[in-house]
């Protein structure tokens, strides 16, 4: 076998040249395109035959502005996110959280949480992997918080379609629950609810593998990967969250809307995270439906509360997780996380 | 006769992996036995924590998203 066959079987037989002129060239497009939204989505919103300031002319240029937007947005976030993260990998986080001490763990962890590229798929041998490592459980669960509740998605969104004050106010708080629910639940001594043959597992096996080395077209063709992967089975969560928030930005009256998340209704925080858990969708899909609700005079907090317990806390991944964690302590794992959104909600309607 | 291990929940990815695994061995007219190891407790005992993972002939070679054509072929004919 020549190199030269793989080239041309490989579904990136690019050569180097292409990838430097290609990923330059596409981000100008983007630019571009990305500038022309607002003419866009105004010029094709009037060849609608209904009149631009009704509900349903209202509801047909929030959708059909918002579709390109969020999925452009989503296309550069995913490939810069995993070109950044190829530099990472769950081996090499789990070798900087084995070494460090307790104090630093936690924000570490966290911080990793949004780093290391990881899908939920393999959360269980993750969890498996950092915990036989000797990582603390508190740790652990510090990093497999952050990794959904700050993920680039997210916020990447959140600033592109709401601004970026509220974007960083949703980092800090989201890396804050993160951080204080691993310190929490570390301090509450839980090995003992850890399924019993993950307890058994004690300093599990290290898989050693060679460091691969990377090229910058490898990272780039990481990138291209991920934006396949990812917007391929993302988009339909984007137009049903675009279609819901197109709708309320539409139809529903402002004054009921404060009425049920304005911040004199005290119970809606609550109420947001019990609607928000079950719900699955992923950060792409619910930041339209954010973008609407605070368009339409929805209180901060309760929004915060709800867009932070859809991203992360859902029942699939609690699912996944029952392979290694006992009913109590995903139990457990949920009341900590839901108190921190709930005092965040609190905090921000009390605030504002 | 060599045997292939593909670690994976059954993911998207891990079923390509295996038939991209399929595929090299038939390319370079190699004899595999391709398994998939798809209980979380087995996979996390072979030491691998990012899916899809692959050994040959029980060595771990690559863990965390699909392999590289030619890697993969590299690793077979090895």
């Amino acid at each position: 076998m020549t190199t030269e066959t793989h080239e041309q079987h490989a579904p990136h037989g690019l050569p180097d040249w292409a990838w430097y002129v290609g990923v330059p060239l596409a981000a100008v497009v983007w630019w571009l395109v990305y500038g022309q939204l607002i003419p866009f989505s105004e010029w094709a919103t009037s060849l609608f035959p209904v009149a631009r300031d009704s509900h349903t002319g209202e509801a047909i240029a929030f959708f059909i502005y918002d579709v390109p937007k969020v999925l452009l947005l989503l296309t550069g976030i995913v490939f810069v996110t995993g070109v950044l993260r190829s530099w990472f990998s769950p081996e090499k986080t789990r070798a900087i959280l084995a070494g460090k001490n307790q104090v630093w763990g936690y924000p570490l962890a966290a911080a990793l949480g949004v780093l290391t590229p990881f899908c939920s798929c393999s959360s269980v041998p993750l969890f498996i992997g950092f915990v036989s490592a000797g990582i603390p459980l508190g740790v652990t669960f510090s990093f497999l918080i952050a990794g959904p509740m700050v993920g680039p998605v997210g916020l990447g969104l959140l600033y592109g379609l709401v601004g970026w004050q509220i974007a960083t106010i949703y980092l800090v708080f989201g890396f804050t629950i993160a951080t204080l629910a691993g310190v929490v639940l570390g301090r509450m001594g839980l090995e003992r609810y850890l399924q019993d043959w993950v307890r058994e597992l004690n300093a599990g096996p290290v898989g050693d593998l060679p460091e691969e080395r990377l090229t910058l077209v490898d990272r780039l063709k990481i990138g291209v990967d991920q934006v396949r992967e990812i917007v391929g089975k993302v988009w339909i969560w984007v137009l049903v969250g675009i279609g819901i928030g197109a709708a309320i930005h539409g139809y529903v009256p402002e004054e009921m809307m404060l009425r049920i998340m304005g911040g004199e209704a005290w119970w809606s925080v609550p109420a947001a995270v019990v609607v928000g858990v079950p719900m699955y969708t992923n950060a792409a899909g619910v930041i339209p439906i954010v973008e609407a609700l605070l368009g339409k005079g929805a209180a901060l907090g309760t929004t915060l509360a709800f867009m932070m317990s859809v991203i992360a806390l859902s029942l699939p991944e609690m699912i996944i997780l029952k392979q290694v964690l006992t009913y109590r302590l995903i139990a457990i794992f949920i009341a900590v996380v839901a108190a921190g959104i709930l005092a965040t909600g609190f905090l921000f309607n009390f605030l504002l | 006769m060599k045997t292939v291990k593909v670690y994976g929940p059954g993911c998207n990815r891990c079923e390509t992996t295996e038939t991209m695994v399929k595929e090299a061995a038939a390319k370079l007219g190699i004899a595999v036995e391709v398994e998939k190891v798809t209980d979380a407790k087995s996979i996390a005992m072979a030491g691998v924590m990012s899916t899809p993972g692959i050994a040959v002939d029980g060595k771990l070679v690559h863990a965390g998203g699909l392999p590289d054509t030619a890697k993969l072929e590299g690793w077979l004919s090895a």
